[in-house]
């Protein structure tokens, strides 16, 4: 197990006889300090009451399942529409910073670089409150705004990744520019840029719960519903301890997917050269870090 | 225009509270990622599998679910405390999850062959670590960092809707006032703008004094 470790890092020696028993020492203490933690946590769930009859009699309600079920749904939803139009404008965005017509070109980068600088939260509440538009539209748009900017980036990051050589060979076959991107770069771009596509979608479905702050009744509005109701003795608590592993097991099934699909590409020698950076959340900044984790 | 210039303290409040909240926030996700990537190199497996495991969790929280469990949640819990310090442990703890993989990954990036070299000519394992190891992974971090630390100011927003004080939420005082809303954003994007900019600005300069091209 601790191999493993030692073949990554340049940190440690293989361990003798001796570290090895002061390692298990160690790991044995701080196995003892973790569960006691852990522990000391659950006494004061108990404590405070968190496992009271009234505070979870809400979930045996068929009217409050269908709540946090048609809550998930608009989740869903969301992402779903913010997936695909991030996706388009992402696509639209990288074709117009990839142009050969210069003002294109600059358009683009100053429409990539503002909403890749604002706060998602900012835009989605200009959208709601300055515009008075709807919820949902409200959030759509924040969403693909801001996901659309960083898609963009790295597709553009993608295709610029494909070897020189094969655009050169594609112009030097008599190709047109737009026949050269269909049928050299983009397709060998994609499959290099897939596994950061999908932990952007990750971002993605984690900035849906922005919602519930403009009052969009998705999973985390549901959940303020019941927690904040006197009848069931504010479940907050529970409320939390139901909605967060599906909330979270949702993003990890998804980024799980993403290293996956990532591993598979590496083992691909068609992909082998090619190797796509997740663009970064803020500005300005040279890209770095590993392309298959959500970003904060 | 005179949306700025009529109500510059609101704006000056709400931009110094960001300004706190993503400092202090940034000292205890710089402090605890430190931890939880010295966690996942450990060579003690539970020390290990506590840093895998906050990291995979707090990486796929939703930070919205994560301040609503830390503002409204706790409280309920006994803790009591004032919903600035919950904001800058929300927000701390969610960005120490990134801080740790940027660190972990910079860690990797030192051959191994460094650390050897470094054992063949008698360092101790503190040696290798402080002189050999350590200053070259924080020399190729610099810039992942800095892109989480502009992503935790910005992340800093949704404090703002939790009725913390900060930048965002001064659209509420001024629209309440009757100024024109569109303005008011302009301004609260032009104070993002500042901050991010800021941030950039320190680690580019850095990146130029400490970083390496690797």
């Amino acid at each position: 197990m601790t191999t493993k470790t030692l073949e990554a890092t340049a940190l440690y020696d293989i361990p003798g006889p001796r570290t090895r028993q002061r390692h298990r020492l160690y790991g044995v203490l701080s196995t003892v300090v973790l569960l006691a933690l852990v522990g000391w946590i659950v006494y004061l769930l108990f404590d405070t009451g968190q496992f009271t009859y009234t505070k979870w009699m809400p979930f045996e309600y068929k009217g409050i399942q269908e709540l946090l079920l048609r809550g998930l749904g608009n989740t869903l939803k969301a992402f779903g529409i913010a997936a695909v139009l991030s996706l388009a404008l992402g696509g639209l965005l990288a074709t117009g910073r990839l142009s050969d017509h210069a003002p294109v070109r600059w358009v683009a980068t100053l429409v990539v670089e503002f909403f890749r600088a604002m706060p998602v939260l900012v835009m989605i509440f200009f959208i709601f409150v300055a515009l008075k538009v709807q919820p949902l539209p409200a959030l759509v748009a924040g969403l693909t705004l801001y996901n659309g900017s960083v898609l963009a980036e790295v597709f553009r990051s993608g295709v610029e990744s494909v070897e020189r050589g094969q655009r050169e060979a594609a112009f030097a076959l008599g190709m047109r520019k737009t026949q050269v991107m269909a049928h050299v770069l983009v397709p060998q771009a994609v499959r290099a840029m897939l596994p950061a596509i999908i932990s952007q979608l990750v971002v993605a479905l984690k900035d849906t719960s922005l919602g519930y702050l403009i009052t969009y009744e998705e999973f985390l509005h549901a959940g303020k519903l019941i927690a904040s109701n006197l009848d069931y003795d504010l479940p907050f608590i529970p409320v939390v301890m139901v909605i967060s592993p599906i909330y979270i097991g949702m993003c990890m099934l998804l980024s799980w997917f993403a290293q996956w699909v990532s591993r598979r590409e590496q083992r691909s020698p068609k992909t082998e050269a090619v190797e796509v950076a997740a663009a970064e959340p803020g500005t300005l900044l040279p890209r770095g870090g590993p392309p298959t984790a959500p970003r904060p | 225009m005179n949306v700025l210039t009529d109500n510059f303290s609101t704006f000056a409040k709400g931009f110094l509270g960001t300004v706190e909240l993503t400092v202090y926030a940034s000292a205890l996700a710089l402090v605890l990622g430190f931890l939880m990537a010295s966690f996942r190199v450990a060579p003690v497996a539970s020390l290990r599998a506590f840093g895998t495991a906050w990291v995979t969790v707090l990486r796929n929280t939703p930070l919205t679910l994560l301040f609503f469990a830390v503002l409204l949640g706790l409280p309920r819990f006994g803790l009591v405390l004032p919903f600035e310090v919950f904001a800058v442990l929300a927000l701390g703890c969610y960005t120490s999850a990134f801080i740790c993989e940027a660190l972990r990954s910079g860690i990797n990036t030192v051959p191994r062959g460094q650390g050897e070299a470094a054992r063949s000519l008698g360092m101790t394992f503190e040696q290798t670590l402080s002189v050999v190891v350590l200053p070259q992974a924080f020399r190729s971090v610099i810039s992942p960092v800095g892109s989480t630390l502009i992503a935790l100011a910005k992340n800093s927003a949704i404090a703002g809707a939790f009725s913390v004080n900060e930048l965002l939420g001064t659209y509420k005082t001024l629209s309440e006032l009757g100024y024109n809303i569109v303005w008011t954003f302009v301004w609260i994007a032009v104070g993002y703008l500042i901050i991010t900019l800021t941030i950039s600005a320190i680690f580019n300069f850095l990146e130029r004094r400490w970083g390496v091209a690797r």
